[in-house]
């Protein structure tokens, strides 16, 4: 780092540096006229490898930018296959790769934008036993993955690699960005040490997200990525962007290094990669309460014969009206505790969202609040229904 | 004197939907609990059992982390901004069973 000011040298080396073409001095002609950039920035853009975790909302204006921007090297991390929901925010993937694998789609893209670039696939999903394999090969790490044992998967490879973590994350309608750098900066266990409880907050597939938002928060990272690279730029290292799309307004606050951090720390307890399930919470275990479930069909086939059931409907308001369970009660999740006395205990409960995951917290917090009464859980949810039910209902 | 308290998207479920709070405070503690005792529903996902804190749950005064202030005993001045920033995936919560 330069003195005094946060300034960030370039990561690229003087000696990976190769001449342009003149294709290439045509292509980037507004990159060489600022003279921060220059054609020594290009140059270093064209030797730099940057690894693209994931291929959805924040991937796909990260690819589609430094594949613009003529990144020589973009690596892209993804297991999945585009579905219609998808197609919202992810403008990388188009209509007619529904069902194709994320990384051929977003491979086919890239190419088509800007052929210079050397695309590697990884058509896999990061885990412990390939991470830093796969990292070490490159010198920035751009996160766009939608998920927390991922991130801390993530953040942790580059701390044990020395590599940047060019951050971005959003839910329904606020981002956030930082650029997590083990050793000039805090990293992303320093802000956050432990995830929430699954769960706890509602994922987009649940919670929903605006589409052009994780355009904007994306495009923020590539912005931060270019500048790592080129070098001379005042980083994000350090600093956290909070974005509110619904308000249009940013707002910035300081992070520091946590000398207690348990990866970039003083006495740092992690070493390698562990297992980001089991850290995460995601793997059962014995003390939390595990509750019975039962299926639409189960479901449909009770009430056919006519038996008592309360129906409770734990999700939104705005989702109701997507689309309404017959005959339910709603009870959304944060009033449950407290609308205890509206339930029968010797009456069999079948608790309701979109996918059967939220609900479990509903239960929870009547069991937690003391209810006494059989709960049990809509496997798949609303979504089972509309599947397996009533197939004139819609899936969301 | 009052603090405006920000309540982010992700714990609005339990707020009513409510985004800003102007709470009468002296620390940030009492902020928050005033949050908690306004709306039981979401103490349990700002505490642990034990009390503290938890640990995807950052709380900002203007742009500064009370981490790096004394915590939740950080005196708070009237007019000041305390931000409760969680941590969010941006996806997919996924139980992987
Ligand atoms: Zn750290």
């Amino acid at each position: 780092m330069d003195g005094g000011d946060d300034y960030m040298n370039s990561i690229i080396t003087d000696d990976r540096l190769t001449e342009l073409s003149n294709d290439e001095i045509a292509r980037y002609s507004r990159h060489l006229l600022l003279p921060d950039i220059g054609v020594e920035g290009q140059k270093r853009l064209k030797a730099a490898k940057v690894l693209l975790v994931g291929t959805g909302g924040l991937g796909a204006p990260l690819a589609l930018y430094l594949a613009a921007a003529g990144v020589g090297t973009l690596g892209i991390v993804d297991f999945d296959v585009v579905e219609a929901s998808n197609l919202q925010r992810q403008i990388i993937h188009s209509t007619r790769d529904i069902d194709r694998p994320k990384v051929a789609s977003a491979r086919d893209k890239i190419k088509g934008l800007n052929p210079n670039v050397n695309v590697v696939v990884y058509d896999t999903t990061l885990t412990s036993a390939n991470a830093l394999d796969i990292i070490r090969d490159y010198d920035i790490v751009a996160d766009g993955t939608d998920n927390y044992q991922t991130r801390y998967l993530v953040n942790d490879a580059c701390v044990l690699l020395g590599k940047p973590n060019v951050y971005g994350s959003v839910f329904q309608f606020e981002g956030q960005a930082s650029v997590f750098y083990a050793g000039a900066g805090p990293c992303y266990r320093c802000l956050y040490p432990a995830p929430p409880p699954p769960g706890l907050v509602p994922s987009c597939s649940e919670g929903g997200v605006m589409g052009v938002l994780p355009g904007i928060v994306g495009t923020i990272q590539a912005a931060e990525v270019i500048k790592l690279i080129v070098g001379g730029a005042d980083s994000l290292i350090g600093r956290l962007l909070l974005f509110d799309a619904w308000g249009m307004k940013f707002r910035e606050l300081k992070l520091e290094h946590d000398s207690n951090c348990p990866i970039c720390g003083d006495n740092p307890t992690i070493h390698e990669l562990i297992d980001y399930e089991q850290f995460c919470g995601l793997k059962k275990t014995h003390e939390e309460k595990k509750f019975d479930t039962i299926t639409a069909l189960e479901l449909k086939a009770r009430l056919d014969a006519g038996e008592p059931i309360q129906l409770i409907d734990t999700r939104e308001p705005h989702e109701r009206a997507i689309v309404k369970f017959p005959n339910a009660v709603a009870i959304p999740i944060g009033q449950a505790a407290r609308r205890i006395d509206e339930l029968d205990p010797n009456i069999d409960a079948v608790f309701i969202c979109k996918i059967g995951q939220r609900s479990v917290f509903a239960m929870r917090a009547l069991d937690e609040a003391g209810y006494t009464g059989r709960m049990l859980n809509l496997q798949d949810g609303v979504n089972a229904w509309a599947r397996d039910v009533d197939k004139s209902l819609p899936t969301y | 004197m009052a603090v405006t308290l920000l309540v982010p998207t992700a714990l609005r479920t339990f707020t009513d939907g409510k985004k800003e709070l102007e709470i009468a405070a002296t620390t940030v503690g009492e902020a928050v609990t005033a949050l908690a005792d306004t709306y039981p529903d979401i103490k349990k996902h700002l505490y642990e059992d034990s009390g503290e804190l938890r640990s995807f749950i950052n709380i900002f005064v203007g742009e500064t982390n009370i981490k790096s202030t004394g915590g939740l005993g950080t005196a708070v001045r009237d007019g000041d901004t305390v931000m409760l920033v969680p941590a969010i995936a941006g996806g997919a919560l996924t139980v992987n069973n």
